[in-house]
Parts: structure tokens; sequence; C-alpha cells
């Protein structure tokens, strides 16, 4: 078994930039790695016991969008209300039917696996966050507390 | 064919869930037993070789058998 370990700094609150933290840090704790997760600025929406993700086509050109969406509904298309809440929608229905799991699903994964994870202090004061809306299984810390995790760390990623 | 202990169907699952329901059975299972894996995940394949490279647990083989990938997997000591 390896006795590695990997860092992850989680800053996206998109229900799309949620599945590289949780993808990384499951299939790392599977594989032996210590794993610890600092979860900052949007990040923290990851960490809600309420889930509700949401992604949206606005400024992204690279989202594919589908039956052919993009053609009629270019750039401002995207900035029409309900968009976002469609666009989550059939994002959700595509990982469900693709196999995909589920945010909550990874996370659950991620804290049966003993994945550390730590939100960020400062974000929770800056935003007025109620530490009562995270789920229980976090420490709350600071870039100390992160970085005494990183210095010791094979892999550390910023995402 | 070997003979096998366990075995897990992972089929319709997408990356990392082969992976991690994998690594879950392995953990109930004795060194030196067989796990038999069948997944339909094209990203599998490499995926389990990295895994066993990883973790210590011998991949015995892997081959694709009606667009279906059966992998072997021997758990390490």
């Amino acid at each position: 078994m390896t006795d590695k370990s990997m860092t992850i700094i989680a800053t996206k609150g998109t229900l799309d930039w949620a599945y590289p933290p949780f993808i990384l840090s499951s299939t790392a704790a599977a594989l032996g790695y210590n794993v610890t997760m600092f979860f900052t600025f949007y990040g923290l929406q990851l960490l809600k016991k309420d889930l509700s993700l949401s992604v949206s086509p606005l400024g992204n050109p690279g989202m594919p969008m589908p039956m052919s969406m993009d053609k009629w509904f270019p750039v401002l298309g995207t900035a029409i209300p309900g968009m976002q809440a469609m666009m989550t929608g059939m994002m959700k229905n595509t990982i469900k039917s693709k196999g995909v799991a589920s945010v909550a699903e990874l996370r659950d994964l991620c804290i049966e696996a003993d994945v550390k994870m730590i939100g960020c202090q400062m974000t929770i004061d800056l935003f007025d966050l109620n530490p009562k809306d995270l789920i229980d299984e976090i420490d709350l810390g600071g870039a100390a507390t992160y970085l005494d995790h990183a210095g010791g760390s094979d892999i550390n990623l910023f995402i | 064919m070997s003979e096998t202990d366990q075995e897990l169907d992972a089929r319709g699952l997408n990356c990392p869930l082969p992976i991690l329901r994998a690594k879950k059975t392995l953990n109930g299972m004795s060194a030196g037993e067989l796990l038999k894996i069948i997944a339909t995940d094209p990203g599998s394949v490499k995926d389990f070789q990295a895994f066993a490279t990883q973790t210590g647990n011998e991949l015995m083989s892997s081959s694709e058998e009606n667009g279906e990938f059966h992998f072997l997997l021997k758990k390490g000591g």
C-alpha cells in the first residue's frame, strides 16, 4: 500500500466543478492516500448539508448544449431567466443516465474513506455563513492549518 | 478461467465508481482471494491497471468480452 498523501483546495461552488475535487479525493483514498480537502470561498457550498448546486451556461462557451441549443441561444441567450435552472436539470439527468455518481454520493464516499475536510473559517465569517448548515464531519481552519497538511504532502492541487 | 471468490457487477457505473466499489469489496476479502469485476466504462481498463500498481493488488487478467470489460484482481497481502 502507498503511504502517499494529497491535498486539494476546492474553491468552486457549481455542480460541474464539484466533481473534480470529490472524484480525485475519493479515488486517492481508495488507493491508500491520506487526503485532505480545504474548502474556501465558493467551495464551501460543497459542504452544505443541503446541497443545492447549479451549473450555468453563462460565460461558459465550453459547455456542450443539448439539442444544438447553442445555435439558437448564442451568448446572450444563456442569460435568459430560467436558463440556469433548465441547464442544471438537464445536467443532473445526464449525470444520472450516464452512471456518474451524484455529488452527495461522492462526498459520502470521501467521508467514509476518512478524507479530512477543512472549511475555511475566514470565508464563513466573510459571507456570514452558519457553520450549522455545513456537514458535521468537517473541521474549521485557516491557511496555516491547510499548509500544515500541504507541507508534507506529495500532491497539492488547487481546483 | 480461474475460480473467483467474489464477483462485482460494475456495469453502467462511470469513473470513479468501479474503482471505489472494487476497493470496498476487496476490503472484505482475505489476501490471495480473487475478485472478478465486470464493467462497461472504457476508462476502467487503464484505471484498474493503475489501481493495481498503486495498491499492491495484482491484476491477473483484463479482457474485453462483448463490449464489457472483465478484470480479475488478486488481493495483496
